[in-house]
């Protein structure tokens, strides 16, 4: 999807992405050129069908996760993965430290799903430097990330 | 007014949909590579026993491969071959992807039915509504990514248990379609009928449409094929017809085994028709 400033007769750019959390989804463009911004603004519907292929609006930032499209669409059971830590010995960062806020509100996210988000979360703060993750980083990454009711 | 058109802007989009479906479907080809063969079991009708047919086939064949034998289980919404395989969850999750689960002889299995409460039917979440809309592409989804994100390894065969009806197979040759000359020789089908003129005529759709997808056909597999009685040690028939036969006729196929119903330890009492079927399967895939 691309947008036109018709005035400039110029490619619009894509700034920012919202997920409310009530199935919606919104995209804000830019004209480079005069400034002026839109907002795309979807409906249920429309958000699903996108979601419904796996992709992202507004491109990706981290890597896609495994079966996340399953893990995050699928309503599974709790116990159904078992998202086993880095092995020390492999070099790869445990990540930033979770506040004790932050881990309560990630025990509210259904089991079945949760050891992606905190792997999403955490590999989203890392890049950024983020030490230690807090209910207002969630929500940061939740948007730029677009987990919806995540 | 007058304004350009989406092909007339050059700069890409920053979404780049197109990109992310092309690094999916990368994703599968990569994967892929180091599964030698891909067999879909397949069958137009429901309940002629095609998970039986997988389940059983996968045991059999682990003997006699050097790497091993993988079930992917894309009845999604009715799955069984995990539980006719012994395979449970957790399926565990590293930086490689997600492991299957070990069932019998160490066939790996990946299904539903290890990430779906018991007793629970099949549900995304989604706004309620025009679910038609989307089911589809959520189930290609989960099937491209119980291929792409599943941590297969070296594999001499990865069977495919289609749901009944021909989509799946469509499904499935699409997604494998990627790989192209390469795939086209790596898919082939299976097909398991019991032996009634209604299956008969229900499978031969589902035949057609493998053929019409480009899809090699092994064989057929006439399950249910009579009455084995455990007392007088006899066969007897069990549904009139002979569509195995038939259906082997009709696209120049192997009828490659016909598997009696035995009602007391059915894998166990069929033991020898499905050493049998694993052989002659072996011998029509190579």
């Amino acid at each position: 999807m691309k947008f036109l400033c018709v005035e400039c007769d110029t490619q619009m750019t894509f700034e920012e992405r919202k997920e409310p959390g009530d199935g919606t989804f919104g995209a804000a463009f830019g004209c480079p050129s005069c400034g002026r911004r839109v907002a795309m603004l979807a409906n249920p519907m429309e958000a699903q069908l996108v979601g419904a292929l796996g992709v992202k609006i507004g491109g990706r930032t981290l890597a896609e996760q495994p079966m996340e499209l399953v893990r995050s669409k699928l309503v599974g059971k709790d116990d159904a993965f078992h998202d086993a830590p880095p092995d020390p010995s492999s070099g790869v960062s445990r990540g930033p430290r979770w506040s004790p806020e932050s881990e309560a509100r990630l025990s509210r996210v259904p089991n079945f799903v949760r050891g992606m988000v905190k792997k999403v979360y955490g590999e989203w703060a890392e890049e950024r430097g983020i030490a230690e993750i807090t209910p207002a980083v969630m929500d940061e990454a939740r948007e730029d990330l677009g987990l919806e009711g995540m | 007014m007058s304004f350009r058109t989406y092909f007339e802007l050059t700069d890409q989009d920053r979404s780049r949909l197109g990109d992310q479906v092309a690094a999916q479907r990368q994703r599968v080809v990569e994967r892929l590579r180091s599964v030698d063969r891909l067999v879909a079991v397949m069958s137009g009708k429901g309940g002629v026993g095609k998970s039986y047919v997988t389940a059983a086939l996968a045991q059999g064949l682990m003997n006699q491969v050097k790497h091993g034998v993988g079930v992917l289980d894309a009845d999604l919404a009715s799955p069984t071959v995990a539980r006719l395989l012994d395979a449970q969850g957790p399926l565990r999750i590293t930086d490689e992807g997600v492991h299957p689960a070990l069932g019998r002889g160490d066939v790996r299995v990946v299904s539903t039915d290890l990430l779906l409460e018991t007793g629970q039917p099949l549900r995304w979440r989604e706004p309620g509504g025009e679910r038609f809309v989307w089911r589809g592409a959520l189930e290609v989804g989960a099937l491209r990514e119980f291929m792409s994100d599943v941590v297969w390894g070296k594999l001499d065969l990865l069977l495919v248990d289609l749901p009944p009806g021909a989509d799946g197979l469509d499904d499935l040759a699409a997604l494998v379609s990627d790989l192209g000359e390469q795939g086209k020789a790596q898919l082939s089908a299976l097909a398991v009928t019991i032996p009634s003129d209604e299956s008969q005529r229900s499978v031969a759709r589902s035949m057609q449409a493998a053929l019409d997808a480009g899809v090699r056909l092994l064989g057929v597999v006439e399950n249910m094929s009579g009455y084995e009685c455990a007392e007088c040690a006899t066969r007897r028939p069990l549904f009139p017809g002979d569509a195995g036969a038939q259906l082997a006729r009709q696209f120049g196929v192997p009828l490659l085994a016909r598997l009696p119903f035995t009602p007391a330890g059915a894998a166990a009492a069929n033991a020898d028709s499905l050493r049998l079927l694993a052989d002659t399967f072996l011998g029509a895939d190579s």
